[in-house]
């Protein structure tokens, strides 16, 4: 057991894995010597060298195009690219290549990869580095989306990310990469894609969120004083809509949380679902407590973007009070 | 001095039987056996066939959307000779004669135009499904390329795409990663002048689209494409660049589709007679055909049995296509993923999409008696 960040378990991951399985392989800018931008692939190169810890040419659509080649292969390939807002060049062969090839070759060519990438805001980043894209990856039949929220379940999502046998997108949530510490087993164990994790029960309210803004939402609770049920999705395709709607069906009450922006945000397919399992158990209206309809702003106003505890402490008692 | 040159290079054009008939013994002797030239060309012959019917197949409806190949035979049949079967081919969608050399059964490309997926689950030869939208295939072959050496099995990867895919981004990260990461790959870029309606001119504005390769650093010939010996040759130096030294090659195969872009376009909108009809002369059936005559490899007898054959042959592929059982529904959530997600399952059981329909035990029971009455 060690007390790591999220990003020592990321590396913990990746180093356990890559001892185990030899088909995997690591590639991306910067990832080498340097030890990746955020050093999540710190001490990596020379453990492993530079035929599996490969500095890629600075194209991310290259990256990702020829990790599926990698992948094609028989390799498990973790392309990395350094942030949320350079996945454009990618984007192609992500959604158009890798999340397509098992379903139009009828499961003759399948894409394993894990596509790791640091997302969203809070770190007082230049432009585009600090944008929330998930939904727009979750609109993409055949890929897998996962945003931990901790240390713990960094390490264990992203081994079971690796072993998929479908294309991963891994989302690290920069902000909290080292903004606490958690105990992280030495152990190999793995947390299933695809179930969320309640983090505190309650009976009044549910609330949804995933990543970063998980934490935002334990502040608020602890702040409100109320019963409230956390529900951290972990992974937001598939989603784990059954977790969500038990817990409605409960507490009557929901509101979702998440960075990206409101409309057609994955807040939106939350209440759809809830609208779907919970509608006589409804209490109030489900309320979604996102970024707004505004591209990311730079970092001088992004506290003003970026929902924080009293942005949602303010839509829990509108909630409870309705 | 102030100013010098730093680089310089020169493009190499190689031909070795020309339209006229003039063979170059000594870039070609002894490079093809004529037991292999021979059946190389009746190879092309049954490709022939095997257009014009997939056209037909097309136009009287019983075939989608199906793009020509006539004329561009020779490049990826090169290819396909020279290639070992631990090798991959990374095609677009005008190889067809490279594909089947290789072993891909001809049915399963009548199926990808018939609208049936099944025609890109391909077991018998390592060559990926056709690849639609242009140029995606390029870093695909690349890390197939990356794949085999560091697997160390000694296998390369050869990937074809046409001039208008050399403006293409991912070409261009392609090439460089190849390149960079030192990866054994070919590229064949079949020139064949047009992209759909756009002029090679449109798409490159240097003197040559090989030369786009010399950028990377890589080696960089231009050949006739529709001389199969020159095919051979620069395929074979490249493959052994790549498997030898881990280096790519950028081949530039001057051709020209004898067709339409695709049976939905009509090339008579963009392009002069003149310039079909110079290229009709230049058709590598002719060439080939007069080659063998002349040294008495090929008899008009053998021509009308290998055309007998080759109707014949296309036809039993046609029945196989057509006789496939249709797909199934199911097959279109069945691999998706690798193991099936709930949301899906749900989909695929009941084939709706709205939550009472998946699920009709959630409608409340003074609704359901409502119903009832």
């Amino acid at each position: 057991m060690a007390n790591l960040t999220l990003v020592q378990a990321v590396t913990l991951a990746l180093i356990q894995e890559m001892e185990k399985d030899e088909r995997v392989l690591l590639l991306g800018e910067d990832i080498g010597l340097n030890g990746g931008v955020f050093r999540a692939t710190e001490g990596l190169f020379q453990r492993f060298g530079g035929d599996r810890v490969v500095d890629a040419p600075l194209a991310e659509s290259g990256i990702m195009g020829t990790a599926i080649g990698l992948a094609m292969a028989g390799l498990r390939p973790i392309p990395e690219i350094q942030f949320e807002g350079f996945m454009g060049p990618a984007f192609d062969q992500l959604t158009n290549q890798a999340a397509r090839f098992n379903s139009r070759t009828r499961g003759g060519i399948t894409c394993p990869l894990t596509l790791r990438v640091p997302v969203g805001g809070g770190i007082h980043a230049p432009e585009l580095h600090s944008d929330s894209p998930e939904a727009i990856y979750t609109h993409t039949p055949g890929l897998k989306i996962v945003m931990p929220s901790s240390p713990y379940d960094a390490k264990g999502l992203l081994i079971s990310a690796i072993r998929d046998p479908n294309p991963v997108v891994f989302f690290e949530p920069k902000r909290i990469y080292r903004a606490f510490r958690e105990e992280v087993p030495e152990d190999e164990y793995t947390i299933p894609i695809g179930v969320a994790r309640t983090v505190c029960e309650g009976d009044e309210l549910t609330m949804v969120s995933w990543g970063a803004t998980v934490v935002q939402c334990m502040n608020a609770i602890e702040a409100s004083g109320k019963s409230i049920e956390l529900i951290d999705l972990r992974t937001i395709s598939p989603i784990d809509i059954d977790t969500v709607a038990n817990s409605v069906n409960k507490t009557g009450r929901c509101v979702v949380v998440h960075e990206a922006p409101k409309t057609c945000g994955l807040g939106a397919e939350i209440a759809a679902g809830v609208m779907e399992h919970c509608f006589l158990h409804l209490e109030a209206p489900v309320q979604r407590v996102c970024g707004f309809d505004t591209i990311m702003p730079y970092y001088k106003l992004e506290l003003d973007y970026l929902p924080d505890a009293q942005r949602i402490g303010k839509a829990i008692a509108e909630t409870l009070a309705y | 001095m102030p100013v010098k040159t730093v680089f310089e290079t020169k493009i190499q054009h190689v031909s070795i039987l020309d339209e006229l008939g003039n063979f170059d013994e000594a870039l070609g002797g002894g490079l093809i056996p004529d037991e292999d030239v021979v059946a190389m060309y009746k190879h092309i012959l049954v490709c022939r066939r095997f257009d014009e019917i997939a056209f037909k197949l097309q136009r009287s409806g019983r075939m989608g959307t199906y793009p020509e190949n006539r004329g561009q035979e020779v490049p990826s049949l090169a290819a396909a000779y020279v290639l070992q079967k631990k090798d991959w081919m990374v095609t677009c969608y005008r190889e067809n004669a490279g594909l089947f050399w290789r072993g891909l059964p001809m049915e399963k490309i009548l199926l990808h135009w018939m609208g049936d997926e099944r025609g890109n689950h391909i077991d018998e030869c390592n060559v990926t499904p056709l690849a639609i939208a242009i140029g995606s295939q390029m870093l695909h072959a690349t890390g197939l390329g990356w794949a085999s050496k560091y697997q160390k099995n000694g296998a390369i990867a050869c990937t074809f795409f046409g001039d208008g895919a050399t403006s293409e981004g991912d070409f261009h990260e392609a090439a460089n990663f190849a390149a960079n990461l030192n990866l054994p790959v070919v590229f064949v870029c079949q020139n064949n002048g047009w992209a759909i309606s756009t002029p090679t001119k449109v798409e490159c504005s240097a003197p040559t689209v090989a030369q786009r390769g010399l950028a990377y650093g890589m080696e960089c010939v231009q050949v006739d494409g529709n001389d199969l010996f020159a095919m051979v040759r620069v395929v074979k130096d490249a493959v052994e660049n790549a498997r030898k030294n881990n280096r790519p090659t950028f081949i530039e195969a001057l051709t020209y589709r004898l067709g339409d872009h695709t049976t939905a376009d009509d090339a008579r909108r963009y392009r002069d007679a003149d310039e079909l009809a110079m290229w009709e002369k230049r058709d590598p059936v002719i060439r080939l055909r007069n080659y063998l005559e002349k040294r008495d490899l090929w008899s008009q007898e053998q021509e009308d049995g290998q055309v007998a054959l080759a109707e014949t042959t296309v036809a039993a592929v046609v029945k196989i296509a057509e006789e496939i059982d249709a797909p199934t529904t199911n097959d279109i959530f069945d691999s998706m993923y690798e193991g099936i997600t709930p949301e899906l399952q749900k989909q695929r059981q009941t084939l709706r999409t709205s939550s009472l329909g998946q699920d009709p035990s959630q409608v409340p029971a003074k609704s359901q008696e409502g119903a009832v009455q």
